[in-house]
């Protein structure tokens, strides 16, 4: 269960950032694109920890982007009958997953190695901490850039900041993010 | 295709739709690879050869092997030679690309060791970070759903790849030159705001220079 604080794949590793700028300007988009990370993480982590025996060593990167892209494209489909909607804002970031550095880590580092139950925990693990990053992101993008949160307006008095919708303010929101968790860890430790 | 429209093209990918600072596609390589110039710009010369070669090879894949068409290889070997709509493959896009991708790289790997060793010395080390780069599968993936018309498709393909390339070469060399210099300074900066953080609030400025192309 470290993968939700201790080692949040986003904020203290910093694997899989294109999907997190890119989905992030609203909670929604954030949550449909956790969900399906989510997914593909904990699948590919189960069929490569029961096959952890069989893949031979040197072969071993190709077998895993194999597996991964499966059941990417099982999310891109079922995305495509299901969430016609979703799959249309997220766009090119769903085949994309195929590429995030969090899901081929996690199996090289982790499922490669351990049982399927643990592959499992660990799938979830670190699946909540990548979209519990992505929702607080969105949380400030979306509350900032377009007053409103989960589509609903907060306050019709605040005149939103359009600069956190435009990938700009992607890049402030995660920096100072970042910082703050630095900051955070740094106080933890003295 | 026409040279006015190559350079219209390329224009457009290279400054208006920034791989990495308007689509975020390549961020990963874009914050580890670029603390130095000189690997800065090695990283950003694989990727544009990388990047041209796999548009290259997903035009044959797509053209000959997935879109249901006359020119369809499973249509021809098996097909009852008039009815070629039942061999749509596309939904095998995404796996068939990546895979092609982890074998380009692999094979390019090999095949520059061989023969270029001098080349190989410059680029060998960041060609394995480039299977995993989502910039190289962006643009394949968007150049299949960009250019669907069959007319000189695949001098759009390449024109497109060769300008998401320079426009990540771009922005990997801007940001290396900004970091190099800013080692200079880095004692009056807050200590949480070091490293990764103040980089992705540089990136963020670059990102709003670059709007300017949009014509907000």
């Amino acid at each position: 269960m470290d993968g939700i604080f201790k080692n949040n794949p986003v904020f203290i590793i910093l694997l899989g950032l294109c999907p997190t700028l890119a989905v992030s300007s609203s909670l929604k988009n954030a949550l449909g694109m956790g969900c399906a990370a989510t997914f593909v993480l904990i699948s590919s982590n189960i069929i490569i920890s029961l096959n952890r025996k069989i893949i031979p060593a040197n072969v071993r990167i190709p077998a895993y982007i194999t597996v991964i892209a499966t059941f990417v494209t099982i999310v891109e489909l079922v995305m495509k009958a299901y969430f016609p909607a979703l799959n249309e804002k997220l766009g090119i970031f769903i085949p994309l997953i195929v590429v995030n550095c969090i899901i081929l880590g996690r199996a090289e580092a982790f499922a490669s190695k351990n049982n399927v139950l643990d592959s499992i925990l660990d799938g979830i693990g670190s699946g909540t901490g990548f979209t519990l990053a992505l929702l607080l992101i969105a949380f400030v993008r979306e509350l900032l850039g377009n007053g409103s949160l989960w589509d609903i307006p907060v306050s019709s008095g605040f005149k939103p900041m359009l600069v956190f919708i435009l990938p700009a303010g992607a890049f402030f929101t995660l920096g100072i993010l970042l910082a703050f968790f630095n900051y955070m860890r740094e106080r933890n430790k003295l | 295709m026409s040279i006015g429209l190559f350079f219209q093209m390329l224009i457009i990918s290279v400054f208006v739709n920034n791989f990495v600072l308007s689509q975020f596609l390549g961020i990963c390589p874009y914050m580890g690879v670029s603390k130095r110039l000189d690997s800065a710009i090695g990283m950003g010369a694989a990727v544009i050869f990388v990047m041209t070669l796999a548009s290259a090879i997903a035009w044959i894949l797509e053209s000959y092997f997935l879109l249901p068409s006359p020119n369809n290889i499973w249509f021809m070997l098996f097909g009852d030679g008039n009815n070629y709509s039942a061999f749509d493959f596309t939904y095998l896009r995404t796996i068939v690309f990546i895979l092609s991708i982890a074998a380009l790289v692999q094979l390019v790997e090999t095949f520059m060791k061989k023969f270029t060793p001098a080349m190989y010395e410059l680029l060998g080390i960041y060609l394995p970070l480039i299977t995993t780069n989502c910039a190289i599968l962006g643009v394949v993936l968007l150049n299949v759903k960009t250019f669907t018309s069959g007319e000189g498709r695949l001098l759009k393909y390449l024109t497109n790849a060769l300008g998401a390339g320079l426009g990540f070469t771009l922005a990997i060399v801007i940001m290396a030159g900004i970091r190099e210099r800013m080692d200079e300074v880095i004692q009056y900066i807050p200590k949480p705001l070091r490293g990764s953080a103040l980089t992705f609030i540089i990136a963020g400025l670059l990102s709003l220079a670059f709007m300017g192309f949009v014509g907000f």
